[in-house]
């Protein structure tokens, strides 16, 4: 039997046996129950299944789950705090930014991540972050305004 | 449509699958309300006239057959949840939000209270399939009718509770109110201890569209928290105890059969199940890396037949096309011949369209259990009866021994209208005696799914020197009859369907063959214009006399700035419309071409529609949109490339489909038309992009393309 792996996802500990060449994707859903996290194509090329990974947006279907030993993850499910949105999943929601949705956690999981490097994206920067996000629905443009009215909620203080 | 159009029997559309047989609910009345508890039940049942009308084959373009006897029931329970059934799959079209409300509208209560089941074969009416853009025209009038009746119901129930006369109480805000009095009963105290059912015809009158409070209105997607959380469970996502996960060994091409197998090294592995019936051979495991180590394992030699390839198909379509003069494919009205003869300008081309992938991002899958020699499957298909039905049929069970559920799916397109993945999760669970749960890949998906089928248009045409239409011929070989009439007024017209021997595999796909029909047609109509040196517009219009289609080609041309003046280089302007499934289109884009590059950049559409009344036009616009996006691929770049059996182009790197970067400026112009029933609107948004933008693309640069995709590699040089 392979050696355990331990990681970290949304706050808490994991500690699994799996080849270490098993993509993160599979241990997420399969092992840990995160199902939030989509199979889009498996090769890197949809964005559905984004994670971050010590908060980088990352496609956790490319990535083997030994390279993650140790490090933090968080997942569409690590995102709502104390029944709180976080305000990337509350612009969404407020933006109709979905039709089957089911890209959605990939989407909200890039954006977050696009919004913590840079908080104040332009258009194009926006554009050029989520190129690797595929939504066959079509919802391109809620998504971008939704990233917009993420970055004014979040600029503005809490209550 | 002119009588020309009603009297014209054309085949049916072959690509949009037919429906099951009639099927009556198996479920006994009393079974309700064990199952929801007391309260009121109201059953829409479909008159048999009116259901022998409407399934016999219709002097219609499309023959899909509609909901039989009872078509859809409400429950209102003694907690004051109201609970609507319907066969309809929810595959993000928003229709679970649009029944909703259309449900909380009629019955008056607060949207809130209402929750939709949806398409679970042991719990919802038969239901042919969502597909057709049919759930807005048909299951939302009987919604409708079925809410409208259980209000009659709950108002009869406090007339006679206070032994007034119903005609004086109202029904509003989930309480009847007798308003001579001013007492009330809410709906939950009067369903309290009650089992009321009532059927009803179909034919009760309803709330007409301008007197509309929820429906009409912008209503958010009712459980749109479970996505933005990731809570929604799809197909995917279902995990229940003892799951195995299953994979299957595909031929390596299309129609290859096993010659030689072997599988005991892979039948050595712990914990592995390998089944082979047939040519069918799979292997079920804890993880889906068992169940691939288990096919690797397993020698199987594939006898392989040759295959028609990209680069012969559209000659072999031609030469295979078949002409029947009696065809009921075929219509004519007075002498294409003559007034060909005595045209004034003649315009004769030929245009071509490529197979296409529906490539919904969630693919096929299916979770398959057997209990007691029961199954029960959970898969995301638009056609929840029929796939029950093959289950049963290909497992020697009764029907009422399988159980087929659709969770809310991750899109489908038209392409998920059979049940592939939950036949083979079903063989598997069935050998395992564990449940199995079966994803495809994306590989898998975009090689043993089917197509959008390609085609070839030919069109024969002439004009008189005014620019009135005298002379349409117009011939579809494969690709399909939807969206084949001509809208425009023609004296003399042929139009014919030529089918051809299947290549790869070809199904429905959102607006069939309305978009290759329309690419031929309106880029046909923008040369006419040309020639007859009109204005797009300007010639349409003349040739037009629907004022439904007239009124959405003036609507797009308005917000647009139509006729647009050139300010830069490379800058070019597109129109098109057209009329399909009830509702009209109208596009105008706007394109940038950089000839050094051949980069071709859609920069702005704007596209009116208009579907009748709107139910909700915030779910509407994402549909209007998304179409225009998902239309951008197909007009400009997506296509399968085979060759001996093969998809060459299995993955999202090598078949493009739209990206943020590809999305223009977008306008949609929507005409709400309270006086007519709404028609549906997944479909139609898509038909006038791609010769909308063909004709923006000649505008800019004098090049005509005739193929879709128009521009896989950018623009050649000429």
């Amino acid at each position: 039997m392979a050696k355990p792996i331990e990681f970290e996802v949304n706050g808490k500990r994991y500690s699994v046996q799996y080849p270490p060449d098993t993509p993160l994707l599979s241990v997420l859903r399969d092992e840990l129950g995160l199902t939030g996290s989509k199979y889009g194509c498996g090769e890197g090329q949809c964005g559905a299944c984004t994670v971050l990974i010590s908060g980088v947006p990352k496609r956790s279907c490319m990535i083997p789950v030994s390279t993650v030993a140790g490090k933090p993850i968080t997942t569409i499910e690590g995102l709502e705090k104390d029944g709180r949105l976080h305000p990337v999943q509350q612009a969404f929601l407020d933006a109709g930014a979905f039709q089957c949705a089911y890209c959605t956690s990939g989407m909200i999981m890039s954006s977050v991540g696009l919004l913590q490097g840079n908080p104040k994206p332009t258009d194009p920067e926006i554009i050029q972050f989520m190129q690797g996000n595929i939504c066959r629905c079509g919802t391109h443009p809620r998504v971008i305004e939704a990233i917009r009215h993420a970055a004014r909620i979040t600029q503005e203080p809490r209550s | 449509m002119s009588d020309f159009t009603e009297n014209f029997i054309p085949e049916p559309e072959r690509y949009e699958f037919r429906a099951a047989p009639i099927h009556q609910f198996e479920l006994a009345r009393r079974d309700f309300f064990k199952l929801l508890g007391a309260g009121i039940v109201v059953f829409a049942v479909a008159k048999q006239s009116r259901a022998m009308q409407e399934t016999t084959p219709s002097r219609a373009f499309h023959n899909e057959e509609l909901p039989k006897e009872i078509s859809s029931w409400l429950h209102v329970g003694e907690d004051g949840t109201v609970t609507g059934f319907t066969g309809k799959a929810e595959i993000g079209q928003n229709i679970r939000t649009s029944l909703a409300q259309t449900v909380a509208d009629e019955l008056r209560v607060p949207i809130e209270t209402v929750r939709m089941v949806m398409a679970d074969t042991a719990l919802t009416p038969f239901d042919a399939g969502t597909f057709g853009s049919r759930t807005t025209p048909t299951m939302t009038p009987q919604f409708r009718r079925v809410a409208s009746a259980a209000r009659d119901l709950l108002i009869e129930v406090a007339a006679k509770e206070w032994n007034v006369a119903p005609e004086g109480l109202v029904a509003a805000n989930a309480k009847v109110t007798d308003p001579a009095s001013g007492r009330s009963l809410r709906y939950a105290e009067l369903a309290r201890g009650k089992t009321l059912a009532q059927n009803l015809p179909v034919e009760d009158p309803v709330t007409p569209a301008p007197e509309w409070t929820i429906a009409g209105k912008p209503v958010p997607k009712v459980d749109a928290r479970e996505f933005v959380t990731g809570k929604h469970q799809y197909t995917p996502d279902f995990r229940p105890a003892g799951l195995l996960h299953g994979k299957v060994l595909r031929p390596p091409s299309f129609g290859a059969t096993l010659d030689s197998y072997d599988d005991s090294a892979a039948k050595a592995l712990p914990g592995v199940i390998v089944v082979r019936e047939g040519d069918f051979v799979g292997a079920a495991a804890p993880t889906v890396h068992e169940a691939q180590a288990a096919l690797d394992a397993i020698h199987a030699q594939w006898k392989e037949v040759p295959q028609i390839s990209n680069k012969e198909l559209f000659a072999f379509l031609k030469k295979n096309g078949e002409s029947k003069p009696d065809d009921r494919s075929r219509k004519q009205k007075g002498s294409v011949e003559e007034a060909l003869k005595n045209a004034a300008h003649r315009l004769d081309a030929t245009y071509t369209v490529a197979f296409i992938a529906h490539a919904p991002l969630e693919p096929r899958a299916a979770v398959a259990q057997w209990s007691d020699g029961k199954l029960t499957v959970w898969t995301g298909t638009q056609r929840p009866f029929a796939v029950r039905d093959e289950l049963a049929a290909v497992f020697h069970v009764p029907e009422t021994s399988v159980r087929v559920i659709v969770p809310d799916t991750g899109s489908a397109y038209g392409g998920k209208h059979t049940g592939d993945a939950a036949l083979e999760a079903a063989r598997l669970a069935r050998a395992a005696g564990r449940p199995v749960k079966l994803v495809w890949t994306r590989e898998e998906e975009f090689t043993w799914a089917y197509f959008r089928p390609a085609g070839v248009i030919e069109i024969k045409s002439a004009i008189a020197v005014d620019g009135t239409l005298t002379a349409w011929e117009f011939h579809n070989y494969n690709s399909g009859t939807s969206g084949i009439e001509t809208p425009y007024v023609v004296p003399n017209q042929q139009t014919e369907f030529h089918s051809v021997p299947q290549i790869l595999r070809s199904g429905s796909y959102r607006g069939l063959a309305a978009t290759a029909n329309h690419f031929a047609r309106e880029t046909h109509m923008d040369v006419l214009a040309r020639t007859a040196r009109m204005d797009a517009l300007e010639f349409r219009l003349k040739n037009l006399s629907d004022p439904r289609m007239r009124a959405v080609l003036e609507a797009a041309a308005k917000s647009f700035g139509w006729p647009h003046k050139k300010s830069r280089e490379g800058q070019g302007f597109g129109i098109a419309a057209g009329y399909e499934k009830g509702s009209y289109v109208a596009t105008c884009v706007e394109v940038a071409v950089d000839r050094s590059s051949g980069a071709v950049r859609v920069v702005r559409v704007v596209e009116a529609f208009e579907c009748g009344a709107i139910v909700n036009p915030d779910g509407l616009r994402n549909q209007v949109v998304g179409a225009i996006i998902q239309g951008l691929g197909g007009a400009l770049f997506e296509a399968i490339e085979f060759e001996n059996g093969r998809i060459k182009n299995p993955h999202f790197a090598s078949y493009r489909v739209p990206r943020f970067r590809d999305v223009p400026q977008i306008e949609s112009v929507l005409l709400d038309r309270k006086d007519i029933p709404s028609a549906g609107a997944g479909e139609t948004p898509i038909m006038a992009l791609a010769p909308a933008i063909g004709s923006a693309i000649f505008d800019a640069t004098g090049v005509r393309l005739n193929a879709l995709p128009m521009v896989p590699n950018g623009l050649q040089r000429t």
